[in-house]
């Protein structure tokens, strides 16, 4: 298990879940639908299959919703 | 007449009204909606996704070939702007970002001066940026000076439905400032645009009123209907009002009175 910050919230991930892309997927988010701040910089999608979480990495998850 | 279209943020904008995607019902209403408004510049936000409750994307609902503005709404500062408007931008939504920093949770005020912080930073970054503030003149030339695309005074508190009660205000922007200028929050009444556009503004952006109509296909319309009048008669000079009245029928030639009593 590694230990990391999911909006905010602290939150053990499975082993089996290796990348950004694998958490996203997990979660069962569409990655169309959602953008990514890992370790408070953007990250760009083409870019979650490679980059591997570690303990104590930080990320926001965000999608667009209606507002004015 | 010859087409009357809004040069702003690098597009060509045919309809002044832009219409915000909060408060509606469901997707498929709004989209009614904004078809019915036949908007071109719809504004949504951004929010960190509900884990147990995934909501289905709001960018289903919007037509096709819309242009659509990012609003920061819930940064509280302009660092918080600049990182919101990097997520929208890796989320592909283009570089228009209405930078919205709310100060203020029971007006709802916005924050000028980190507004014009973040129209700095974002302008350097390629955005076209399009501030949210209170109305302020000078703040304007600020704002312009640092490469806002266009600047959104409000008209009153957001959602408060009570139409341009800043008007003296706006219309020195208007008159004095090189950009569009767009009012932006508290129009209530498909009139309270219709004044927007006759005093000059460039377009209003509407969400409240429409959004929460009994009807909000119908309302989309009506605005629509009121931003194109409003538009129409700026365009053609408003006459000046005076304070007694003249006939609009003539007064002489009728029953034999001779005209010359008049």
């Amino acid at each position: 298990m590694v230990k990391v910050r999911i909006n905010g919230k602290e939150t053990s991930v499975d082993r089996d879940v290796r990348t950004v892309l694998d958490l996203i997927l997990k979660e069962g988010l569409v990655p169309n639908d959602v953008v990514v701040e890992y370790n408070r910089q953007v990250l760009p999608r083409d870019s979650w299959g490679e980059t591997c979480l570690k303990e104590g990495d930080s990320l926001e998850i965000l999608s667009f919703v209606g507002g004015g | 007449m010859m087409e009357d279209a809004l040069e702003i943020g690098g597009k060509i904008i045919k309809n002044r009204l832009f219409v915000g995607t909060g408060k509606f019902a469901h997707h498929a209403l709004m989209r009614e909606a904004l078809l019915a408004a036949r908007a071109e510049v719809v504004t949504v936000a951004m929010r960190r996704v509900d884990r147990k409750n995934h909501a289905s994307s709001i960018l289903s609902g919007i037509p096709e070939g819309c242009t659509i503005m990012v609003n920061t709404s819930g940064a509280r500062n302009a660092e918080e702007v600049e990182r919101i408007a990097r997520l929208a931008r890796a989320g592909g939504l283009g570089d228009w970002i209405k930078i919205e920093i709310t100060a203020d949770p029971k007006y709802l005020l916005p924050d000028n001066a980190e507004a014009l912080k973040a129209t700095e930073a974002l302008s350097k970054e390629g955005f076209y940026c399009f501030p949210y503030v209170n109305p302020d003149y000078v703040l304007g030339k600020r704002l312009v000076e640092a490469g806002a695309a266009a600047v959104m005074p409000l008209g009153s508190p957001i959602g408060s439905n009570r139409g341009l009660k800043t008007e003296e205000i706006v219309r020195i922007m208007v008159e004095e400032l090189p950009v569009p200028i767009i009012v932006d929050a508290g129009l209530g009444r498909p009139s309270h645009a219709c004044h927007c556009m006759e005093i000059g503004c460039a377009a209003v952006l509407v969400n409240t009123a429409i959004a929460i109509a009994e009807d909000p296909v119908a309302m989309a319309r009506a605005f629509s209907l009121a931003v194109e009048a409003g538009r129409t008669a700026y365009k053609m000079g408003l006459p000046e009002s005076v304070s007694f009245g003249r006939a609009s029928s003539p007064l002489t030639g009728f029953l034999g009175a001779s005209g010359e009593e008049r």
